[in-house]
């Protein structure tokens, strides 16, 4: 397990400007996750740092070697690939095995049986290994997937989506496991997703990309209770952040502020407050409440306890925990106040 | 009233009656498809004289005359010239004795069998192994001018090859490759390359780079990547497009006749030839077809399970 350092890297496809001026250090046992929606450079990154592309500009590092121009043979990294994952015309145990027995890490047919049923274990496909690989289910197929990196000791694992074509419960199943191998094994990990649980629930520190730049890379609660623009706080909570143009509010702001962005459990519903709304739509969680709400023209949500009666179009009465608010200015920028 | 319907199988799939007419069709076709392969493989067994009869006998005391025939050449005698002779010591002297013949050497045919199986199995094998390589290239690496490149190795194909007779006929003479088998792989190949080249193409756009991509990460070179990962999954289109090349240059009859004439002849000019006495000599002329049916049909046959398609594409999640 090696550090895994990213310096001004740039990459293009033809005209599109995949990744540019990337820079972040995936520290030695870290899990990275980075999040951004389809075609913000979060796969490509990947590629570049397993040597499938090549950069155009900047450096990668990882330990203390320089890989930028290294075949993907010599970085040392294990790739988890979001579909396509296992070699067809052989089984799981051929699946599992195939990295140990590449001619670069010689290793004994007992060492390779070993380390083969181990990782079996880890992930509960032991019964499987006779299988052949296209006669397992989508949760079964993942799993040899991702064993097929865990057989290695690679200087970092890069997983791309690995989790995405899964069902809900097998998703939050293999999301722990994944987390709990992860712990066990100390390993550098790089999870790439557009999933905000997924990034909350497993990263030390999410990265988020928006059209290959970095805008903000913390830890999951400074990314969630402090983000550095209204991109990054869209990104994380469900029900989204509420945002709503500053004047709406009569706060005293800065003229620099535009725009006022407040999480939904931060919006009360209090009888005695003094702002009002009219209730657009419920929805019922079960163990929460989300109550749509229009607030001159803007829809504000707010999640409240279940046991709160209210009707659909009823006029409500909410304010909002001041020292929650969040301020953004004209440029969807976040301002400290 | 509910009318009565059969829930054991789904709406979309084939009633049993319809099952039934749709094998009763292919059955039909099948016989009649047969008969051809029937007649020319009886014959084969029959004396010279039950060939040419008309009607055709359907029941006919099997004779051995044609392989005979096929495999030897024969001189005629007078009938006092054979009777001086010792009387026949083998089952085969004794059917050439019996139309007043001596056996007067072995004939031309096996060798011709042989030339073709090296010409066609040959230039089959270069075919794919160029195609295979050109294809992988054409589908995954970035190459300048690809798409004309691959639209002149379509053009190749696209007059008839006949139509280059003469130039090549005349090259090869001052070549030497005039009735060589090397001369003759090569003319194959060229041909079959075109075809082989867009097939497997086809075939290799469909394995996904990500199994490559891999199996790099994993430690491997392109290279072995290629033969541990590739080449098992494209063996249906190599199988497939392996057929269709071996088909055409064991059958190819055109350049054979004009190339060949004696040391590298196959057999599509050299059965022809086969003449009898006062007539064709038909027995031998079925026997020398059955037998020249026999590889193709048997190659096809090995290859067999490789052409149904989409055995191993089952790992691929879409």
């Amino acid at each position: 397990m090696s550090e895994v350092k990213l310096e001004n890297i740039s990459k293009n496809f033809d005209q599109i400007q995949a990744v540019s001026n990337l820079s972040f250090t995936v520290k030695h046992g870290e899990f990275v996750v980075l999040l951004g929606p389809t075609g913000a450079g979060k796969t490509t990154t990947l590629r570049l740092i397993a040597g499938l592309e090549w950069a155009d500009e900047g450096r990668i590092q990882i330990g203390d070697m320089d890989v930028t121009k290294s075949q993907p043979a010599e970085r040392d990294v294990a790739f988890v690939f979001q579909q396509y994952s296992l070699y067809p015309n052989y089984s799981v145990y051929e699946n599992l095995a195939f990295p140990l027995r590449s001619p670069l890490r010689k290793s004994s047919k007992q060492e390779i049986d070993k380390k083969v049923r181990e990782v079996a274990g880890i992930l509960h496909i032991e019964d499987k290994l006779q299988n052949r690989s296209t006669h397992l289910s989508g949760g079964e197929m993942q799993r040899v997937a991702i064993g097929r990196a865990l057989v290695r000791d690679p200087n970092i694992f890069l997983m791309d989506e690995p989790l995405s074509s899964l069902d809900a419960k097998l998703r939050e199943e293999l999301r722990l496991e994944l987390k709990n191998i992860q712990v066990n094994l100390g390993a550098t990990l790089l999870y790439v997703t557009h999933d905000h649980v997924e990034a909350t629930t497993m990263a030390d520190r999410i990265g988020v990309l928006k059209e290959g730049e970095l805008i903000q890379f913390d830890t999951p609660s400074n990314i969630y209770n402090s983000p550095n623009s209204i991109y990054v706080a869209n990104k994380l909570g469900s029900p989204k952040i509420n945002i709503i143009p500053a004047h709406l509010l009569a706060v005293d702001v800065p003229e620099t502020v535009k725009f006022i962005g407040m999480r939904p459990e931060h919006v009360k519903i209090d009888e005695s407050a003094k702002l009002e709304a009219k209730v657009e739509t419920i929805q019922n969680l079960g163990v929460e409440e989300i109550i749509s709400m229009n607030f001159n023209g803007e829809i504000i949500r707010a999640t409240v306890r279940p046991d709160e009666a209210h009707k659909v179009r009823d006029s409500i009465k909410f304010n909002i925990d001041t020292e929650n608010i969040l301020f953004f200015d004209e440029a969807s920028q976040r301002v400290q106040i | 009233m509910s009318t009565n319907i059969d829930t054991s199988r789904s709406p979309l799939e084939a009633t049993a009656f319809s099952k039934r007419i749709a094998a009763f069709i292919v059955i039909i076709y099948a016989a009649i498809a047969i008969i051809p392969m029937l007649l020319i493989v009886t014959t084969a067994f029959k004396s010279t004289t039950d060939a040419i009869t008309y009607p055709p006998k359907i029941l006919f005391k099997p004779s051995l005359e044609g392989v005979v025939n096929l495999s030897t050449q024969r001189t005629r005698q007078s009938k006092e010239y054979l009777k001086s002779l010792p009387p026949p010591r083998t089952w085969y002297e004794k059917i050439v004795r019996k139309r007043q013949m001596v056996i007067a050497g072995p004939s031309r045919f096996f060798q011709r069998f042989v030339n073709s199986l090296v010409i066609g199995f040959g230039s089959t094998f270069f075919s794919v192994f160029l195609g295979t390589l050109a294809a992988y290239a054409f589908s995954r690496f970035k190459i300048p001018l690809k798409d004309d490149l691959l639209f002149f190795i379509l053009s190749t194909r696209m007059f008839p090859p006949i139509a280059a007779a003469v130039p090549i006929f005349l090259m090869y003479r001052k070549l030497g490759l005039n009735d060589t088998h090397l001369g003759m792989i090569v003319l194959y190949t060229v041909v079959n390359l075109s075809l082989s080249v867009w097939l497997l193409k086809g075939f290799i756009d469909e394995i996904p780079k990500e199994y490559e991509e891999a199996a790099l990460v994993d430690g491997y070179s392109r290279l072995s990547a290629f033969f541990k990962i590739i080449l098992p999954q494209a063996a249906t289109g190599i199988a497939a497009t392996a057929i269709f090349c071996l088909i055409f240059s064991w059958n190819e009859y055109a350049f054979a006749i004009l190339l060949t004439f004696r040391e590298a002849q196959t057999l599509p000019p050299f059965i022809p030839t086969i003449i009898g006495e006062g007539g064709l000599d038909w027995p031998a002329i079925a026997t020398a077809t059955s037998i020249f049916m026999l590889p193709v049909i048997v190659f096809t046959i090995i290859l067999r399970k490789h052409l149904l398609r989409g055995i191993t594409f089952g790992a691929v999640r879409k």
